[in-house]
């Protein structure tokens, strides 16, 4: 089967590896006979509606942040509808910000978000930068990876967490919550290679996308692959999060 | 206030102290006695500076320091005793012990860290600075390079007498001239040697002043070329030392046009890639600024060949390991670059480390197109204390898992690399930072390369 990704503005938000998390994605689906099909979705394009099955924004400076920030919002009804029709979304660092509410920068000027997640972010002095363990109780499973932001992002009270902060800053540094998930949209600071070294979510997010494709709507499990080295990386990432996350 | 000991008391106590740390066995000491002078009396390393007769220099850049750095110290080697910090030691401390050790120096050149840059300007007082290139380098450590590039920015501010030598090519560095009135603006003019397109991880894409596109004459590396703003018309400076008639010679070295305002004169360089004309330009433009004759600038170039652990070829035995630094997407995109016009290794041994030195964030390997090399790749020897992350790299590139062995051991990694190579071959190896310090003590503790510490024949 074609699945259909929609990233939202590869050449601005791009800073932190966010070609391997499509090239996860890509392989693992050509691995079970799918294909991955990735339109670029940039600055003033319209955002194909109904057509795209999974969604992926990644991370950018501030500066590129904010050149996408307001472009953003003009997309902002086609991504809602989507994220209603259980389109799965994956939405990495800035591109996590710009899905809440809004990003106050240090100045306390306001960027606006597309208001899909239920959070909102304000800059802080420090950055929070380091390795992250997390507890997904949802799904059973760890996610391992890094952060670096100086965003503080609350989530509204009754929000779900993406994990539970075993070692790292989080949201926010004391909430010991991390991420935002809603119906199929994942808001996470966990960036760069963050599917190569956590395979379970990236088919995840592919049965997800599939279930959209196929019209069926029902998430089945993908067959499970060879996961040796992506066991092993995690397992690496892991104990560099407990041995120094947080700090 | 007053010191608590006279200068020369200090400087022989921290002297020694490094000697110990040598003879500990605790690395090369190239840092610990700056450090502790630092401790002992932070306003002794302005006195040190404060005593070279020529003043000192500062070089600085993303990608390039060490390499122009010794370029520069190579060209001014025949007529100026130079304090130089040689082994890449390049933070306050690392400067303050090459001061120390520099008794008789009457110059000063140092290369810098980015993010060091405004407090050793603060410290020594330069009176010319060569800023070559600022690329998206461990964010975990430097932040976001618009940061970086503010720092340089207030740095530039504070030091109104000293020159500016400035790469145009870069958008953000050549904007410094506008900012202060003395600077001298070099790059690269050849447009046959420009990319098809901008890279992958390419930067500063976008105008500094309104925030469009740049337009792209040329693209050499990186961001690095021929720009302008087809919106506000934001454009590189015109070059006033420039590199053109560029031939890339493989691996063997790289040839080019010197042009300057007095003259224009051919370059050999035995160093290879375009990444090396840059930092030749860089350190010609500089040695020019303090009056070198070009002639002794060409010869000096010329007579260059490889700064500590970027580019060497060592022999182990009867192979060769040929190593190349790898530390960010746009170092290691040239690395590959160059390997891949010139001899594309079959057998190539990778390592990636996430200490401090490092980056504690190895996501950047996902940014390096390191895709070009596989074609001709039999065998990645992966290795590090991150090597299965680099291992799965490379597989979802598309190199077969069983084409992949996982090393995290460099020794040990290093031998299988040695192991897979014929006889007279040559290993490729392409470490992190503190990866090809720990591959030199490896094959230093062989007896076939020089701790680095040790000066240089």
């Amino acid at each position: 089967m074609r699945i259909r990704v929609g990233h939202l503005y590869p050449d601005y938000l791009n800073i932190y590896a966010d070609r391997g998390n499509i090239a996860v994605l890509a392989e693992r689906a050509r691995a079970r006979g799918h294909e991955l099909e990735v339109r670029a979705i940039g600055m003033g394009d319209g955002v194909p509606a109904g057509e795209i099955d999974l969604f992926y924004v990644g991370g950018g400076q501030d500066r590129e942040q904010a050149l996408v920030a307001h472009d953003l919002t003009a997309k902002t009804e086609a991504l809602r509808e989507a994220v209603e029709a259980d389109v799965a979304f994956l939405a990495v660092c800035g591109g996590y910000q710009l899905l809440g509410r809004f990003y106050r920068d240090v100045s306390g000027q306001d960027q606006p978000g597309v208001g899909l997640l239920p959070l909102e972010t304000i800059a802080g002095e420090r950055r929070m930068i380091g390795d992250v363990l997390l507890e997904c109780g949802w799904a059973g499973q760890t996610l391992a990876g890094f952060e670096n932001h100086a965003g503080r992002t609350l989530l509204d009270a009754g929000a779900e967490p993406l994990g539970r902060v075993v070692a790292g800053f989080g949201n926010d540094g004391s909430s010991r919550e991390e991420g935002c998930r809603y119906r199929r949209c994942y808001g996470t600071y966990l960036h760069g290679p963050l599917l190569p070294r956590n395979p379970w979510f990236a088919d995840r997010l592919l049965a997800e996308a599939l279930a959209h494709a196929d019209g069926a709507g029902e998430v089945s499990k993908l067959a499970p692959l060879e996961d040796t080295l992506e066991r092993e990386a995690h397992a690496v990432s892991a104990a560099r999060a407990r041995a120094r996350g947080g700090r | 206030m007053r010191p608590p000991f006279p200068l020369a008391l200090e400087a022989a106590a921290v002297r020694a102290a490094g000697a110990l740390s040598r003879f500990a066995g605790r690395g090369g000491g190239t840092t610990l006695p700056g450090k502790l002078l630092w401790k002992l009396d932070p306003g002794a390393i302005d006195r040190l500076a404060g005593r070279l007769r020529d003043g000192s220099v500062l070089v600085s850049a993303t990608n390039g320091k060490t390499t122009t750095t010794a370029m520069v110290a190579e060209i001014l080697r025949p007529f100026v005793r130079v304090a130089h910090n040689s082994s890449g030691a390049n933070l306050v401390s690392g400067i303050a012990s090459t001061l120390l050790h520099s008794t008789g120096a009457d110059l000063g050149l140092f290369e810098v860290d980015e993010a060091a840059l405004p407090e050793v300007a603060r410290r020594v007082h330069p009176k010319a600075l060569l800023l070559g290139n600022l690329f998206r380098d461990q964010l975990d450590r430097y932040g976001e390079l618009e940061l970086v590039a503010a720092r340089w920015r207030d740095a530039v501010a504070e030091l109104p007498g000293a020159l500016l030598v400035l790469n145009g090519d870069d958008p953000q560095v050549g904007d410094l001239a506008r900012l202060h009135g003395k600077a001298l603006i070099f790059g690269v003019d050849d447009p046959r040697r420009a990319r098809p397109a901008l890279q992958h991880a390419a930067d500063s894409k976008y105008c500094l002043r309104c925030g469009t596109p740049y337009d792209y004459a040329a693209a050499y590396v990186g961001h690095l070329g021929d720009y302008r703003c087809p919106n506000c018309g934001h454009a590189r400076p015109p070059l006033e030392i420039a590199a053109r008639e560029i031939e890339l010679h493989g691996l063997d070295g790289a040839s080019f046009r010197l042009d300057t305002p007095g003259g224009s004169v051919g370059i050999d360089l035995a160093l290879p890639g375009l990444y090396n004309v840059y930092n030749a330009v860089g350190a010609a433009a500089l040695a020019l600024a303090l009056a070198t004759p070009l002639a002794e600038v060409k010869a000096g170039l010329e007579r260059f060949s490889a700064a500590f652990g970027r580019f060497e070829r060592i022999g182990v035995g009867d192979r060769r390991v040929l190593m190349l630094l790898i530390k960010n997407p746009a170092g290691a995109n040239e690395a590959v670059r160059t390997l891949v016009e010139g001899a594309p290794p079959k057998v190539a041994l990778v390592a990636l480390n996430d200490a401090i030195a490092d980056g504690r964030d190895v996501s950047w390997i996902w940014d390096v197109d390191f895709e070009p090399l596989l074609p001709c790749l039999d065998r990645l020897v992966a290795t590090g204390s991150r090597a299965a992350e680099l291992a799965l790299r490379f597989a979802y590139a598309g190199l077969p898992r069983e084409r992949i062995d996982v090393v995290p051991s460099l020794e040990a990694a290093l031998d299988r690399g040695l192991e897979l190579t014929p006889a007279g071959g040559e290993l490729t190896v392409l470490p992190t930072y503190t990866a090809m310090l720990a591959l030199r003590r490896v094959v230093a503790s062989r007896g076939h390369v020089k701790d680095y510490w040790e000066p240089a024949a």
